[in-house]
């Protein structure tokens, strides 16, 4: 395949020619991509194909080399913590959630970084609003809720950070169907509402591929096929490897 | 005959004294939790920062500053106010606070993510340093660096009880207290337990993880400081002074549990009431306590390594 043209530009997240690795052990061969502003874009592969590696190498949570670009600012091998004060929420796979922390204690942290009280409230309620649940059970400890709750946790803990780009990685990992799918209506619905560029990493393809409007394939740490969601949705291949057809 | 001498009275006054004693570890042991439950080791020189920080306050209420201060010439300077013991407390818990933060920066620091065995290495390094530091400066000498409180008793229901046992459990207390508070109810004592627990979490959302272990540090330095500052008056001042309070500060936190800060305090409370009643009431018990305290951690660690307090679940996930 060729470089992809549309990660060219005026996207909010650009990666050029990423390079990453574990050790010895290479995860990415020079992948680029990008995530334009506004947009829901998702990054669809196999176990092991480099698709966590792909967001650990936008957080700086792995040694890259190449060009990670946020907003115009080089952010290749920054510091996690830098990443994220700079707008970057990012959801790991697993969630990453802090099971002894309650509820509240979980949002607080997403909203570390903020010296905005009023600003804060405000959040936990519109974060509140997309979780109802949330607010009647803020005291309660994390551990306690269910794999789709403490999804929910991390995806509401980071909102609170008020990011301008949300990494989200397997957020469908471990969680029945029914709940996957209001999940993922849930992260349109707040694409929708907020115009927040999201770049969602997935095996489900098939509602990745709804709810975004650019894809990219990963396979063995290169980009193979890349194109808008419902063209990759069509695509023979995809539908052969992803979509279980 | 033993039994004979008993009376009641005196197991009332050997409670709280004991129970004064157990406050003295409880600090100790307050400040080895909060390194624990920031990196997983414990931290051997915490007595002898203790104790370094009990010789600030002492210089500054007496003067004292060793052969720094006979060098430079400033030996004699000292607080020359009403309660002078308390604002020099005050100035070497402060100091303490930032000499842990600088050790964490300049020791710990460079050795992130280093085996467990070689920080704890590190930290018997800094124990015979620290130790060496204040013999070299002060010398080995018992000094007298009085009082925290009267020197009298007070007599409640017949009992009479020391002013400083009862001072020394107020000001733990307090303590603990400023410390659930701080953790539980401040942003960054969020930030704190959560670093611990949650390290790559913690930075996702901004948070710097590694200054959050310096300020533990800190903290930690803060609160042994109490623990030597208050046990100073009554044992006499000098570099070993720490060393069997480490001791029974280590058997406090097993027992109460090593990642629980109240299971410390409880835990150190027990102890020093067992060890107060070993030593009254068993023949020879005087020097029996400190195996006494060996024969604690042991059993603890073979019956219920988690402590009284601590859940075995706790373990970061």
């Amino acid at each position: 395949m060729a470089p992809p043209e549309s990660s060219n530009g005026h996207g909010l997240l650009e990666l050029r020619e990423v390079h990453a690795s574990y050790g010895p052990i290479r995860a990415l061969h020079g992948i680029s991509l990008g995530v334009p502003n506004g947009a829901v874009v998702a990054l669809l592969g196999a176990n092991g194909a480099g698709k966590t590696t792909t967001l650990r190498a936008v957080s700086g949570m792995v040694r890259t080399v190449g060009s990670v670009r946020f907003d115009g600012r080089d952010i290749t091998n920054s510091k996690p913590e830098d990443v994220a004060r700079l707008g970057i929420a990012h959801v790991p796979s697993g969630r990453g959630t802090m099971t002894q922390l309650t509820v509240w204690e979980n949002l607080q942290m997403g909203a570390y970084v903020r010296r905005d009280r009023g600003g804060v409230r405000k959040d936990f309620d519109r974060v509140a609003g997309y979780f109802p649940w949330m607010g009647e059970r803020r005291g309660q400890v994390a551990v306690t809720l269910s794999g789709g709750e403490q999804q929910m946790l991390a995806i509401g803990r980071a909102l609170m950070m008020r990011p301008r780009l949300l990494l989200l990685d397997e957020p469908s990992l471990g969680l029945a169907p029914l709940i996957v799918r209001q999940i993922f209506e849930i992260i349109a619905t707040i694409n929708r509402e907020e115009k927040l560029s999201t770049l969602i990493v997935e095996q489900n393809a098939n509602l990745a591929l709804k709810i975004a409007s650019r894809a990219y394939v990963l396979e063995v740490g290169r980009i193979v096929l890349e194109g808008t969601g419902a063209e990759l949705l069509r695509h023979e291949s995809v539908r052969k490897s992803y979509l279980g057809d | 005959m033993y039994l004979a001498s008993f009376s009641f009275t005196e197991l009332l006054q050997q409670i709280v004294s004991g129970a004064g004693a157990g406050a003295v570890y409880a600090s100790l042991a307050l400040a080895l939790v909060l390194i624990y439950r920031a990196m997983d080791v414990a931290n051997f020189a915490q007595g002898e920062m203790a104790m370094f920080s009990t010789y600030i306050a002492y210089a500054l209420v007496g003067g004292d500053f060793g052969l720094l201060g006979s060098k430079l010439g400033f030996n004699g300077v000292h607080l020359d106010i009403a309660n002078a013991f308390w604002i020099a407390f005050a100035v070497a818990v402060v100091v303490s606070f930032g000499i842990g933060v600088l050790l964490e920066r300049v020791l710990i620091r460079p050795f992130e993510g280093a085996p467990l065995l070689t920080l704890v290495i590190v930290t018997l390094g800094l124990f015979a340093v620290v130790n060496g530091l204040a013999g070299f400066n002060w010398g080995y000498v018992f000094k007298t660096f009085c009082c925290a409180f009267p020197q009298s008793a007070v007599n409640l229901g017949g009992v009479s009880f020391n002013y400083t046992d009862l001072g020394i459990i107020a000001v733990t207390v307090l303590i603990l207290a400023a410390m659930a508070v701080f953790f539980r109810f401040t942003k960054l004592g969020l930030a704190m337990r959560a670093a611990s627990l949650y390290p790559e979490s913690s930075r996702l959302v901004g948070v710097r993880t590694s200054w959050m272990l310096a300020l533990g540090w800190g903290l930690s330095a803060a609160v042994g400081a109490v623990s030597g500052i208050m046990v100073a008056p009554v044992v006499f001042l000098d570099p070993n002074m720490m060393q069997s309070v480490l001791l029974f500060a280590f058997a406090a936190a097993v027992l109460g549990g090593i990642e629980s800060p109240i299971g410390a305090v409880v835990g150190a409370l027990l102890i020093g009431i067992l060890l107060a009643l070993v030593g009254t009431y068993l023949p020879g018990g005087e020097n029996l306590r400190t195996p006494f305290a060996l024969l604690i951690i042991v059993a603890v660690l073979l019956v219920r390594p988690a402590g009284l307090l601590g859940r075995p679940e706790t373990r970061r996930v």
